[in-house]
């Protein structure tokens, strides 16, 4: 589903972020992306969703080479994926629901059809009941439940979180491992990058180490 | 088709909601476009009102031709055959000097005057109607009539016509080149809240695009709020107008009185407003254009 082959990024000024990057993601599996702050973790998520490209290599999702779509083909790509962010990147001028809601207007769902999504996503995250609070007004854990609302409220085939626990407390973080675990056992593909080893010791599954910009065997 | 119709009902829901965030800073961008057309749409309206009075003054051009003072009735009645046998005559008539003088002094009330004098001072006359209203038709059908022998003085009396006519260009000109002006300042104004607007909406944008919206999609508010700021600055200057020209009749029923006229302004016409309102809701939409053209390929997220 999601192929790196000899991928390597520098940013300008010549800083590398990725050296030479090999390695594949089946469809269904639950990765973590772990490493130290500044190994390259989010570089890697951000070619994924073409918000940056390789300098080098070739990098593969359903297909499709990221390195070669043009401009006008990327919206189209980034609906597939969920993107979950660390800051939550929300919109602070409407509320929970009509966050959630923006992915649909985005790809133009009808409204009725719409809201029942939206509800649908937002009781998984257990905020239904404050669709109507600005988000402001949410907890950091709470705010980084309603980013994920917003990720999956399209219902892509692979979600993307970067750092997603990173600012919580342990009872929130866990409470949002739970979150994907759960779509982990319906069938999505997660790759998620952190880098809270207690988190990797409770929840089993394939991990992959960046160290300054190389994969660890 | 349907979600299509739905996003752009979307937009437009977007659009409005915008405009009512900011009233106060929309609705001095609207009076600001209003007044700005106002101008040039005030001075198209009056040149036409002038025009069409002119029209009716003039009515049908035609040539006064004085006679020599020692000419003969075999003379007159030569003359008046040559006349109707010109190609470019279509109709002429005779005033004697008699009726002529009594004519004066009946018009204008000069007869203190002209009873005072010795001997009737006014020469015999023809007046000439010409077949053709072209203007350079009249002066040489005029040019040629003064080679006449016998022809003391030929006017053409729709000459202070032509030199309306020239005024009305000069003026029309003069609008011209005010509407091109002020319609650069409209679309700067939109170019430049459209600017704004891109700056405080930057998160909203950054998000969209990471969530996969096009960018027509992101432009389309933008475009549909400078198209609506456009229509509302050309209805505020319709507006302005109508207003301005009501309040100028009423002023003008007193003076027209006065003078036993029924002389009234004409308001726009319906095709007339229809093409402000185009040109203006026209130019916003350019404005927003050229801004989000300028400003939103600058937000891409990292």
């Amino acid at each position: 589903m999601i192929r790196f082959s000899q991928v390597s990024k520098r940013y300008p000024g010549g800083y590398a972020a990725l050296k030479n990057v090999s390695f594949e993601i089946a469809a269904g599996e639950m990765i973590f992306l772990t490493g130290h702050s500044g190994a390259g973790k989010s570089t890697l998520l951000k070619l994924i969703a073409a918000i940056e490209r390789p300098n080098g290599g070739t990098v593969l999702v359903n297909g499709q080479n990221i390195g070669k779509i043009k401009a006008a083909g990327v919206p189209y790509l980034r609906r597939n994926f969920g993107l979950i962010f660390q800051d939550h990147k929300l919109l602070f001028d409407r509320n929970l629901f009509d966050n959630v809601m923006l992915p649909l207007q985005i790809a133009g769902f009808d409204h009725r059809e719409s809201a029942k999504r939206v509800r649908a996503a937002l009781d998984k995250v257990g905020l239904l009941k404050r669709e109507k609070a600005n988000p402001i007004s949410l907890s950091g854990g709470e705010q980084q439940r309603l980013c994920i609302a917003r990720a999956i409220v399209n219902r892509p085939s692979i979600l993307l979180a970067d750092e997603p626990t990173g600012n919580l407390d342990l009872d929130s973080a866990n409470a949002i491992m739970d979150i994907f675990k759960s779509f982990h056992q319906v069938g999505a593909t997660l790759l998620i990058s952190t880098h809270d080893e207690s988190i990797l010791r409770s929840y089993k599954g394939r991990s992959l180490t960046l160290k300054q910009g190389e994969l660890q065997p | 088709m349907k979600s299509w119709l739905i996003h752009h009902l979307y937009v437009l829901q977007l659009t409005l909601q915008r405009l009512r965030t900011t009233p106060f800073s929309s609705l001095l961008n609207v009076l600001v476009i209003g007044v700005a057309l106002s101008l040039p749409t005030g001075g198209y309206v009056l040149l036409q009102n002038i025009q069409s009075l002119s029209d009716k003054l003039v009515g049908t051009p035609q040539i006064s031709i004085f006679l020599s003072m020692n000419v003969t009735q075999d003379d007159i009645s030569r003359i008046s055959k040559q006349l109707q046998q010109h190609s470019a005559v279509s109709r002429i008539e005779f005033v004697p000097r008699e009726q002529a003088l009594l004519q004066l002094q009946q018009s204008t009330g000069l007869a203190d005057i002209t009873a005072g004098l010795a001997q009737n001072p006014l020469p015999h006359a023809f007046i000439v109607y010409p077949k053709s209203k072209d203007p350079q038709a009249l002066e040489t059908l005029r040019d040629e009539l003064k080679t006449w022998p016998k022809f003391d003085h030929v006017q053409l009396d729709s000459a202070w016509a032509r030199k309306l006519e020239a005024l009305l260009k000069f003026g029309r000109l003069a609008v011209l080149i005010l509407a091109v002006l002020l319609s650069f300042a409209l679309v700067a104004i939109t170019f430049n809240t459209i600017r704004l607007q891109i700056l405080t909406q930057r998160e909203e944008i950054e998000v969209s695009k990471l969530i996969g919206a096009s960018n027509g999609f992101i432009r389309r508010p933008f475009l549909y709020f400078g198209l609506a700021q456009g229509l509302l600055g050309g209805s505020a200057a319709w507006l302005i107008i109508t207003v301005s020209l009501s309040l100028l009749n009423a002023s003008m029923a007193d003076l027209t009185q006065l003078y036993a006229s029924n002389f009234s302004l004409h308001q726009l016409s319906i095709g007339d407003s229809l093409t402000l309102l185009a040109f203006s809701a026209y130019l916003g939409w350019l404005g927003a254009l050229l801004s989000v053209a300028q400003h939103l390929w600058q937000i891409e997220p990292h």
